[in-house]
């Protein structure tokens, strides 16, 4: 039983993750794709947990806080760029 | 227009020390579950990088004082050291050593000497890893 569950919202987060990737495709503004990005490994996150579960191990569960680590700092450095046209900054009161 | 980025600096300010436990946990848990010198330096140089995206390189440099060139040649230095030792006791290059110690704190502990090994890799990751970021991002 909870094995069909966890199938079906697999097959759900499959699909959500298609309709991210075509606004990563289609968006029309740079913001829309970074926000697309960072929605995907999100959604990396909870199929990896799920396939976890599905495996019947704990070993991926460093690989969940991870992806959801390098997903903030990487929507981050995106977003300082998307803002100020340089990621790292010398000197920021210049 | 000067921005004002309060909210990244705070929320870096304490996602921080989240990471960097985080990788020190994944450090010592190398031996026995996933994880490694490798996974913990490249999570160490993320939270700095982090902190180099809320702030400035400048800023960040005053707050370690660590030239990453150094910290290479010490990372090497440990991996070298610890292979070396084992010709010591008349024991083949880079043979590891363990036994079980008991600690006041800790208990029962096996202590090894492949964790002084990934102490290197550990260092010299991350060294690498700045270096790589601080000479790219310094470049005018």
């Amino acid at each position: 039983m909870l094995e069909l569950v966890m199938k079906i919202s697999l097959i759900c987060l499959t699909l959500s993750m298609l309709g991210l990737v075509y606004r990563l495709i289609k968006g029309p503004t740079v913001p829309d794709r970074v926000v697309a990005l960072d929605a995907i490994g999100i959604n990396l996150v909870a199929i990896i947990a799920i396939i976890s579960m599905l495996l019947n191990t704990n070993a991926f569960l460093d690989v969940i806080l991870l992806m959801g680590i390098l997903a903030f700092i990487g929507t981050v450095a995106f977003a300082k760029f998307l803002e100020k046209g340089e990621i790292i900054e010398n000197d920021r009161n210049q | 227009m000067r921005t004002n980025d309060v909210i990244l600096q705070t929320v870096s300010k304490i996602v921080f020390f989240i990471i960097i436990l985080f990788s020190i946990h994944l450090f010592f848990a190398g031996h026995y579950n996933p994880g490694g010198g490798f996974i913990g330096g490249l999570l160490t140089s993320g939270a700095i990088v982090l902190l180099l995206l809320a702030y400035d390189i400048k800023t960040v440099a005053k707050g370690f004082p660590i030239n990453y060139i150094t910290l290479i040649g010490i990372g090497l230095l440990f991996a070298v050291g610890t292979s070396a030792g084992a010709l010591l006791f008349n024991v083949p290059f880079l043979t590891h050593a363990y036994d079980y110690f008991y600690l006041p704190l800790l208990g029962k502990t096996s202590l090894h000497t492949a964790v002084l090994f990934d102490t290197g890799v550990y260092l010299v990751v991350i060294g690498v890893t700045m270096t790589i970021i601080q000479t790219i991002g310094e470049s005018e």
